[in-house]
């Protein structure tokens, strides 16, 4: 369980930072260090070159630009998770983020790590696609941006350019009206890998009818995904309309087994969950209204 | 790689190959074996270290990144050699340990949640000690502890953090 040998760099600019990944194809980003690091003791990855990005300052912070909150790649995310801002604008990404691993991993835990890492079970990565957040990278390109359905192709297998550093990712506020947000997910330990979890926001007009509806399934499969169901728009999201919908969102929805969970205890799990992380986002909308 | 770590409020220059793990310096380097080697690849929370007031996994660290970084481990926890701290004190009352393995890093967490919060709920507790596995007690004479050291600290006057007071 010790890693192999590697050279390590810690630049002091995001261009120094960008020149060394460039330099050298098999040269690795460290930023947190909460994934990459046990697969460097296992072995699994083995890096030349590991560009310590985790104190440089212009990756760091939360603030707000326009209609986005912009996350910087190496914000810890605990910083997050404390983040007013967070709380306020991004209520599905706050709801979210006390299920991403434990404490002492959060602490170190970066939110650009977790995008970058591509795991199928990331909570940030199931938010910024229930959302359609962006994400942000530099390379030899020059900037370029993601959508997450761009982004996210299969277990650790991303869009990532080669190269590239991830600078932000950019998540859309808020939508005007009473707004609620739920997120649930099933893990054999809380903070461990799930094996399956949803992510849901809603939108009520003043009436309690319900404007717009998100909702998106993670770990279940390659890649987080935004599901459908825009159809409870219009309606009072009773239990019933959230179940019908839930049903018809989820069906043909891609399911892996392994050794954690089977495809078909997943898909049940996903719509279970993906029903209570409506419910919750509807009941917080509701109590957005009566304050 | 030479790397200056400041550990217990004592700093060491130490040569490192960028491959050791803060853990594997602070016990073979810096000659602290208080941290404890379990799963080295970040899941037992046994080798839990505060690393300027955060607890995190000693495991997932390479020691060339903590250069400057205030890091305390579990002699620091004593106010002087051979003493125990109120929360270690507090583990020993409540029985909060048996094989003892996974207790540093207990106790670690334990201080990263206290001195945030000195009036945890029992729910705070469970989540600060959430990523630390122990296979002995059960977790709920550990829970007890951190809610009587709790106890202990509102109740007192002297300084949270030994290293404060030196």
């Amino acid at each position: 369980m010790k890693a192999a040998p590697f050279e390590y760099i810690r630049p002091a600019s995001v261009e120094e930072a960008r020149a060394a990944l460039g330099a050298d194809p098999d040269s690795r980003v460290l930023a947190g260090g909460q994934t990459l690091v046990p697969m460097l003791a296992m072995r699994l990855s083995r890096p030349s070159v590991l560009v310590d990005v985790s104190r440089l300052a212009d990756l760091r912070g939360i603030e707000e630009s326009g209609e986005r909150v912009v996350i910087r790649a190496a914000t810890r995310q605990a910083e997050a998770l404390r983040s007013d801002l967070v709380r306020r604008e991004v209520p599905l990404l706050a709801a979210a983020l006390p299920h991403v691993g434990h404490p002492p991993t959060r602490a170190r835990g970066t939110v650009g790590g977790s995008v970058a890492h591509g795991d199928p079970s990331a909570e940030i990565s199931l938010a910024a696609t229930v959302l359609g957040a962006t994400i942000h990278f530099l390379s030899d390109e020059g900037e370029e941006e993601f959508a997450p359905e761009d982004f996210f192709f299969g277990p650790t297998v991303t869009a990532a350019p080669m190269g590239g550093l991830l600078t932000h990712v950019a998540f859309p506020k808020r939508p005007k009206g009473r707004v609620g947000a739920g997120f649930r997910e099933v893990a054999s330990r809380r903070g461990d890998y799930a094996f399956a979890s949803a992510g849901a926001q809603v939108v009520l007009d003043g009436d309690g009818s319900c404007t717009e509806a998100r909702l998106g399934i993670g770990s279940v499969g390659d890649a987080p995904v935004a599901v459908d169901v825009s159809e409870l728009a219009g309606g009072t999201l009773s239990q019933q309309d959230i179940q019908a919908a839930v049903a018809e969102a989820l069906e043909g929805l891609d399911c892996v087994d392994d050794l954690h969970a089977t495809a078909t205890y997943r898909r049940r799990a996903a719509a279970r969950l993906a029903e209570q992380a409506l419910a919750e986002a509807r009941d917080a909308a509701l109590e957005e209204g009566a304050q | 790689m030479r790397t200056s770590l400041r550990v217990n409020g004592r700093t060491r220059e130490v040569e490192v190959e960028p491959r050791m793990t803060l853990l594997d310096a602070l016990r073979d380097k810096c000659g602290l074996k208080g941290t404890h080697a379990g799963c080295e690849h970040g899941v037992c929370g046994a080798c839990t270290v505060l690393v300027d007031g955060e607890a995190v996994r000693s495991c997932l660290m390479f020691a060339v990144q903590c250069d400057d970084m205030e890091i305390t481990t579990v002699e620091g926890m004593a106010p002087e050699e051979g003493e125990l701290g109120m929360i270690q004190d507090s583990f020993c009352e409540t029985h909060g340990l048996q094989c003892g393995y996974c207790t540093p890093g207990m106790v670690i967490a334990a201080r990263a949640l206290l001195e945030k919060n000195d009036e945890p709920t029992d729910h705070d507790i469970r989540e600060a000690i959430s990523g630390n596995i122990c296979r002995c007690t059960g977790y709920g004479q550990i829970v007890e502890a951190i809610r009587l050291a709790a106890k202990r600290l509102r109740e007192s006057n002297v300084a949270r953090s030994p290293e404060a007071a030196r």
